[in-house]
């Protein structure tokens, strides 16, 4: 697989922004970006994420579903008013684009728990909605809940990315940052729910590579209570990087320690401390090192995190420009949408850059 | 001749710069297309804005001149020629390149001039200003390799896994110490400073690309690499 990424004349396309000051601005700019790398991806599948784009319903949670048919939009639609509040609920808009056919039904809810059965249940609000999201993605056929964070959305397509980009009009939407994939599909067939980025609650990633550690990742995962529905690597991450973060309480520099740990060869020759907090980290979770080519932009409510592979198989830069920074597997496209930069780099693998809000996050 | 490269994808730059006749092409608003220069010789080809991956890979004889940064995969497989970049270059720079030369002005990333080979008269050599990302020289097998460090950045003149499964050629580092944890076959020795020689023409020649002083670059000792043949990587997949 090392050569794998020059010799192919493809390879999926990553990209984000992030603006730090809040400022918001409209998804176009990464319809551009990703634009550039076109030749990445094989029209298979392309997403993106958008942070800060519903302030209207800012406190709600906003589920995106697909739907095969109206018999699974009528059993999911009672299902979600059997547990949630709907502050508003419209199809998501759209606009006819070369390129984008054979479109499930696409609809989003505003929704917060129904207040007698979250306390009934005695779970905290975000594991109640990860849990009804779970059901119905696994209990009702021809359903999938492909975004369910507060502020944000995740809107995903088979097709190329920027035909996805203009299929959900995103440049009419406005957000702090965004995220965006260009998928090149190695080992799954493309369908809509398989597109990236994928998410839970406010938690977006999207990626570029081939988990050769997937099986072992996702059967030490799903002991928590996972379900791993879409044969994809990149479902798995997204299960990982919540579990760490969410329910073990890792900081971020952490979660990037334990899924692309250092070679013990490499460990043994860093400062004590830091030594022992990585041999700490590899030995609580060794079954979520992830192996094989990756170069990740993992999303969350106020920042996005970059990581490569610890032997960075995967081509990744990071830019910055006044209150805005750029993640991308290529210079290009930052360059598209901002020519002069301050710096752009190459972070080296495992090393996790993380650009936050200023304000903090959350 | 002159082109304006927005707005065109790879396949036509790529024709065009081809099909010109004329020995030197000037490529304006490059962005990521891919493949300039492939296979080509006789050329001068001089490229403003972000050349794509695999600039000059298969590269035959011509001259090219990148004002800024390079993507991955410059030179992949070259074979005569000069590739000159004022700026960094990414991933995997003059993979198995089999002759000519790759400056570079700033760093380098990942896995720089892995299975690069030597035979006879052709000599390929690739020369880093700035620092490399690990596994540089990963199974080389000819030609050399050389690695300036000219801003002493603190991340180190080379990564981990330096040399690894290296048996042919050689490499310069412009450092006093030997780096760590380089693997048993290799042997390294301080060799002190480059005054005359193959590799000190080289630098001049680097130094005059960039307008840099040969003095000041040449007046620092080097660590040189080779594979050890006193240990060979005997056994090490099959008996015999």
């Amino acid at each position: 697989m090392r050569e794998g990424e020059f010799r192919d004349p493809s390879g999926c396309a990553i990209s984000g922004v992030i603006d730090r000051s809040g400022r918001r601005m409209s998804g176009a700019c990464m319809i551009d970006s990703i634009a550039t790398m076109h030749d990445r991806s094989n029209g298979l599948g392309g997403g993106f994420a958008g942070y800060g784009i519903y302030p209207e319903f800012k406190d709600y949670y906003a589920f995106h579903l697909f739907y095969d048919d109206v018999i699974s939009k009528k059993k999911t639609e009672d299902f979600i008013q059997r547990h949630f509040d709907i502050a508003f609920q419209s199809a998501i808009p759209t606009r006819e684009t070369k390129g984008i056919g054979d479109a499930p039904i696409l609809f989003r809810y505003f929704v917060l728990p129904d207040a007698r059965k979250l306390e009934s249940r005695e779970l905290d609000e975000e594991e109640y909605v990860v849990r009804c999201v779970n059901r119905i993605n696994t209990e009702i056929r021809g359903a999938f809940v492909f975004s369910c964070g507060k502020n944000m959305g995740i809107f995903k397509a088979v097709g190329y990315p920027e035909d996805v980009g203009r299929f959900y009009r995103l440049d009419e939407y406005e957000g702090y940052a965004w995220t965006c994939h260009g998928r090149y599909p190695t080992n799954t067939p493309g369908w809509w729910g398989g597109a990236h980025p994928f998410g839970l609650l406010d938690y977006s990633i999207v990626h570029n590579g081939e988990i050769s550690s997937y099986d072992a990742n996702r059967r030490y995962i799903e002991m928590f209570g996972y379900k791993c529905n879409l044969q994809t690597d990149t479902e798995v991450i997204t299960y990982i990087v919540d579990y760490l973060r969410r329910k073990q309480k890792l900081t971020l520099q952490e979660v990037a320690k334990v899924i692309a740990a250092s070679f013990w060869s490499t460990i043994e020759r860093k400062p004590a401390e830091e030594r022992a907090q990585e041999e700490l980290l590899r030995k609580m979770f060794p079954s979520l090192l992830i192996t094989g080519p990756f170069s990740i932009i993992f999303g969350y409510t106020g920042g996005l995190m970059a990581l490569n592979d610890r032997l960075k198989l995967r081509s990744m830069v990071v830019a910055e420009r006044g209150d805005r920074a750029y993640i991308a597997s290529e210079e290009c496209a930052i360059r598209v949408i901002e020519p002069e930069l301050d710096y752009v780099r190459a972070p080296r693998g495992g090393e996790p850059v993380i650009f936050e809000l200023y304000g903090g996050v959350r | 001749m002159h082109i304006q490269a927005g707005g065109l994808d790879y396949r036509n730059l790529n024709e065009i710069v081809r099909i010109s006749s004329d020995r030197e092409v000037v490529i304006e608003g490059c962005m990521g297309q891919r493949y300039i220069g492939a296979g080509l010789s006789g050329r001068e080809i001089r490229i403003h804005g972000t050349p794509g991956n695999a600039l000059g890979a298969y590269l035959d004889g011509c001259d090219v001149y990148v004002d800024g940064n390079a993507q991955d995969a410059i030179g992949d497989t070259m074979n005569a020629g000069r590739i000159i970049v004022n700026g960094n270059a990414g991933d995997a720079v003059g993979y198995a390149m089999r002759g000519g030369k790759i400056f570079i002005r700033g760093d380098a990333g990942y896995r720089v001039g892995i299975h690069m080979k030597a035979y006879r008269e052709r000599k390929p050599a690739i020369v880093v200003g700035g620092v490399v990302g690990s596994f540089l020289g990963e199974y080389q097998a000819g030609g050399v390799i050389v690695v300036l460090d000219l801003n002493r950045d603190p991340l180190g003149i080379v990564g981990n896994f330096c040399g690894t499964g290296m048996h042919g050629g050689e490499m310069y580092l412009r450092c006093s110490e030997i780096p760590a944890a380089l693997p048993a076959q290799v042997r390294a020795e301080k060799v002190g400073f480059l005054q005359s020689g193959e590799v000190a023409d080289l630098l001049r020649e680097y130094c005059a690309a960039f307008g840099l002083d040969p003095v000041q670059v040449l007046s620092e000792p080097f660590v040189r690499l080779t594979p050890d043949s006193g240990n060979p990587y005997r056994q090490l997949y099959t008996n015999n």
